[in-house]
């Protein structure tokens, strides 16, 4: 039995221990804000934190998580309004969107650790998310913004 | 990522008509989850476009031209309850365009609604119902934008007619303002929900009864003053995509599926998979047919309670495979027989003047071969869906591009009738084209009733998406011109070789389709008084699809980079050179070019203007600052573009390092889709296409060898990451701003121009020219 802490709840799971978070966070708990999109960490786009660092639920077996804090966006805010969330909102980040809960959870710990990050703290930290839709121009000022930063001098989509 | 109407009814001839559509009442006249709202829904019978003949319909254009055309009518698309929420059906699909968004302030412009009182919910597959759903061809706001305002504006003048009988007032006197009905002599004023209900039982007012709200008037429209709708569900994680639906008794399916194209299981041993606690089920799913249109490849499904269990249970299947026809393709000896078949005569789709003749006069003469590779669309979420088929009913939760040729899929394999099939369309994570093609829609129905009618979700893996995908196709553009003494080309020659999209729908076509050729190779605005256009044969070894933006790419690549090539012959500077081969000003019925496709737009609405396709290279180069003197190893290019009747350019600052490294540092963009309806979405929707056309000149491939996909997944499929995308991307906006008029794609049409841009600022920082894509590690040696 593996006890596991998901957003502030106590969770335990007697299935197989290689299962990898993804999939226990996705299809037995429902928190769908945690996306697949390779399988293989090399995308991104199941970011969560656990024990408060950025984690690729794909690869993550829960065995691993055993004892642990697992947060996913869900829980990152009790309603939304984390600064990274707020940004995102702002400059209307978003085009799909898919990737994007990975990106915040991915930012949302750069900026813990960095709390004002250079666009090379930035490309470096976010480098292992992709977006296809091609949104890193705005997920850059975003991230500046989020930091209290002044955001991008590009035209960007702020609103 | 278009579905031609014509092309799909010619190469589908014998295949896959669907059969002719029923409305059922029952289900149609009803919204799930609608109740409270008392705007009624009413049925309109499906355009009357039946009985006429082939000729008529090809004469149709824009949305009349496509299946099931078009929709306006208000009690389709609005509803507004009694507390004044207005809720708005938008029909199209969301992959990241903003249209959901777009529409609804559209129809609330018009309406006179107040934003912050406004929903959209999503429409479910049903074009009898909603008019045209293929949201391909970057054509929802082209084909739909008027026909929304209509529904809103009809919507605001029943309201109206409505508070004017109650009130016993001429109609004349009320106005509709930002949710308000107000009577001014009687000082009358109500909110829309009180007239909800009475609006709602008059009928729909004669289409030349609705007055548009002149633009000037509008709220929302062209302002890019509204963000996103469904931001706050995306950035807390609650947007419910494709991959998300969960539905009780929920079972999670894989499937193993041919690694060729055309390939069949021969025998398979599910044994060491039945093992694996949680799995299901194991479900041959049949397939394998070529061409395979928009179905199942065929393999063995594995039906798990989750998808770890789904997926573990599909790495323990044996399965014994006769690979097929295709079992020898390789990619690098394809290329060869492109290359072979360019270098000789084919099939002539432009004539002008006498190129022969001009050839052999020419002063000077070159040729150039460009080369670009199969792409995979990759969206960030791959083909997913879910379906219960239980008492003779299929429903369908899935991210899909065309909900009614999912539906229309679905009914044909589960051999179900229309009113017993019904298609959600959930958020998209990503199309580009992919989506189109609803293979695991019905994949996912097939697991479904073959364990009993329990809901099963079906996920393709990133894997399953590179090994099994509609690629782009992969080409061959060999270009000659000859220059007359002043270094301008007299005789063109341009033969374009790729396996055609209509190889999945009809057996070894070898020619590409009107709408290909459409695509930046028949339409050639360039003034030349010599042209032949040729496309030799190719044939398909895998499934080829609509890739964002399509054919453009290698048209695009091709010639903008081979005019930059001839300026450079010429002794010329490249922009000034590329302006004068456009030449003057003026408006060319692409007709009288031999594309007789034009988009599937009305030539006489949309002709190509050189004004616009100069003026978008103009004025990305003006941004890059074109001609300023650039530090050593960095270079600028220009590329322009017409796609999906918008005019593109991309102007690249790029740098190239000691190692052969290109980086990209600015990309300047331009656009002229004329009104811009959201330009807040068309700055973004440019921003993204730089980003996605830099990957396609960089780094992406898929290549192929015995048949199969090399890359596995983003470690081989290299797509741009946030590192390599550019500090400064400036996006300039232009255009008509004549809400009346029409409007261009934008979609996809910022895409076509970044490659060559590069390459040709890649050119002018090493003097390498780039011909074949990716460029990858070319500058290394």
């Amino acid at each position: 039995m593996i006890k596991l802490t998901v957003n502030g709840a106590e969770r335990s799971f007697d299935g197989d221990p290689d299962m990898p978070l993804l999939w226990y966070l996705r299809d037995e708990l429902g928190f769908t804000g945690v996306k697949f999109g390779c399988g293989q960490a090399l995308c991104g786009a199941c970011t969560i934190h656990v024990g408060g660092s950025a984690t690729r639920a794909c690869t993550t077996p829960i065995s691993a998580a055993e004892g642990q804090e697992v947060l996913t966006i869900e829980g990152l805010s009790p309603d939304g309004n984390h600064p990274v969330q707020v940004a995102w909102r702002d400059l209307n980040v978003a085009q799909c969107g898919y990737c994007q809960c990975g990106q915040i959870m991915q930012a949302a710990s750069l900026l813990k650790d960095t709390p004002k990050p250079t666009d090379a703290d930035i490309d470096e930290a976010m480098s292992g998310n992709i977006c296809r839709c091609g949104t890193y121009p705005r997920i850059r000022a975003a991230i500046h913004q989020a930091a209290g930063q002044s955001a991008s001098t590009n035209e960007g989509g702020k609103l | 990522m278009i579905h031609d109407a014509k092309m799909m009814a010619d190469i589908a001839a014998n295949s896959s008509k669907a059969p002719a559509l029923l409305d059922n009442v029952s289900r149609r006249a009803t919204l799930g989850g609608l109740g409270a709202l008392v705007l009624a829904l009413s049925l309109r019978d499906a355009r009357a476009d039946e009985g006429q003949t082939k000729e008529q319909k090809e004469k149709k254009y824009g949305a009349d031209g496509m299946p099931h055309g078009w929709q306006d009518d208000p009690k389709i698309f609005v509803a507004i309850a009694a507390d004044g929420t207005v809720t708005v059906t938008n029909h199209r699909s969301e992959m990241g365009t903003g249209v959901r968004t777009s529409i609804a302030f559209t129809v609330a412009d018009e309406l006179e609604a107040d934003w912050s009182k406004v929903k959209v919910i999503q429409a479910w597959g049903d074009e009898s119902r909603f008019g045209n759903q293929d949201t391909d061809g970057s054509r929802s706001l082209r084909h739909f934008f008027q026909h929304f305002r209509h529904a809103g504006a009809a919507a605001r003048l029943m309201l109206i007619q409505a508070a004017a009988k109650k009130w016993g007032v001429p109609e004349g006197e009320v106005t509709a303002e930002n949710h308000v009905l107000s009577h001014a002599k009687s000082g009358k004023k109500a909110g829309y929900g009180e007239f909800a209900a009475a609006a709602a039982e008059l009928p729909v007012p004669a289409r030349e009864s609705v007055k548009l709200k002149d633009p000037k008037a509008f709220r929302y429209i062209g302002k890019g003053k509204i963000g996103l709708i469904d931001n706050h569900d995306i950035t807390t994680g609650n947007a419910i995509y494709g991959l998300d639906t969960k539905l009780d008794g929920m079972l999670y399916a894989v499937v193993a599926r041919p690694a060729v194209y055309g390939g069949k299981v021969k025998s398979f041993d599910d044994s060491a998979t039945l093992k694996i606690p949680g799995v299901v089920k194991t479900v041959k799913i049949e397939g394998g047919e070529i061409p395979s249109e928009f179905m199942p490849l065929g393999g063995i499904a594995v039906v798990a309670k989750n998808t770890w269990a789904a997926m573990k249970g599909r790495e323990a299947l044996k399965i014994v495979w006769d690979d097929g026809p295709n079992a020898n393709y390789d990619t690098t000896a394809f290329r060869k027989e492109l290359e072979a078949a360019a270098r000789q005569p084919g099939k002539v789709v432009r004539n002008q003047g006498d190129v022969d003749a001009a050839m052999a006069k020419a002063k000077t003469k070159l040729q150039a071969e460009y080369f670009v590779p199969h792409l995979a669309q990759a969206p960030m979420e791959p083909p997913a869906a879910v379906a219960r088929v239980k008492d003779g009913f299929c429903e369908a939760w899935a991210c899909t591009q065309g909900p009614q040729a999912a539906n229309d899929r679905l009914m044909k394999r589960l051999n179900l009738p229309d009113d017993k099939v019904k298609v959600n369309v959930t958020l998209l994570g990503g199309g580009f084209g992919r989506k189109s093609k609803p293979d695991y829609v019905v994949e996912a129905a097939l697991c479904s009733q073959a364990v009993g009618g329990a809901p099963v979700k079906l996920t393709w893996t990133r894997e399953d998406d590179l090994h099994h995908g509609y690629y782009h196709t992969i080409s061959v553009e060999r270009l000659e011109a000859g220059l007359d003494d002043k270094g301008m080309p007299v005789a063109w020659l341009h033969r374009s070789t790729a396996p055609t999209i209509g190889s999945i729908f009809a057996p070894d076509p070898k020619h590409e389709l009107p709408f290909e050729l459409g695509m930046g190779l028949t339409n050639l605005p360039l003034n030349l008084p010599n042209v032949r256009l040729e496309n030799p044969e190719a044939s398909a070894h895998v499934r080829i699809g609509w890739f964002r933006s399509v054919s453009n790419i290698p048209h695009a690549f091709a010639i903008q980079s081979f005019v930059a090539e001839l300026a450079h012959a010429a002794g010329k500077e490249p922009l000034e050179y590329l302006l004068a081969l456009i030449g003057p000003d003026r408006k060319i019925d692409p007709n009288t070019i031999g594309d007789v496709w034009n988009y599937g737009e009305d030539p006489a609405r949309y002709p190509i203007d050189t004004a616009r396709l100069k003026g978008v290279i103009q004025a990305a180069a003006k941004g890059a600052g074109w001609g300023r003197k650039l530090p050593k190893g960095r270079g600028l290019g220009v590329a322009g573009h017409y796609s999906f009747v918008t005019y593109t350019a991309v102007a690249a600052e790029v740098e190239v390092d000691d190692r052969g490294e290109v980086k990209v540092h600015a990309v300047d963009i331009a656009v002229d889709s004329g009104a811009q309806v959201n330009p807040e979405r068309v700055r973004s929707q440019m921003e993204g296409a730089v980003v996605m056309g830099m990957g396609l000149a960089l780094s992406s491939q898929i290549t192929f060898k015995n048949g199969r996909a090399e890359q596995n997944n983003f470690d081989g499929y290299e797509v741009v990451r946030i590192d390599a995308a550019p500090k400064d991307l400036r996006v300039h906006l232009l255009g008509s701003g004549d809400f009346n008029g029409p409007l261009g794609g934008v979609g996809e049409p910022g895409v076509p121009p970044v490659a060559p841009a590069i390459a040709n600022a890649v050119f002018a920082a090493t003097g390498r020219r780039i011909r074949q894509l990716p460029i990858k590690d070319q500058l290394s040696s």
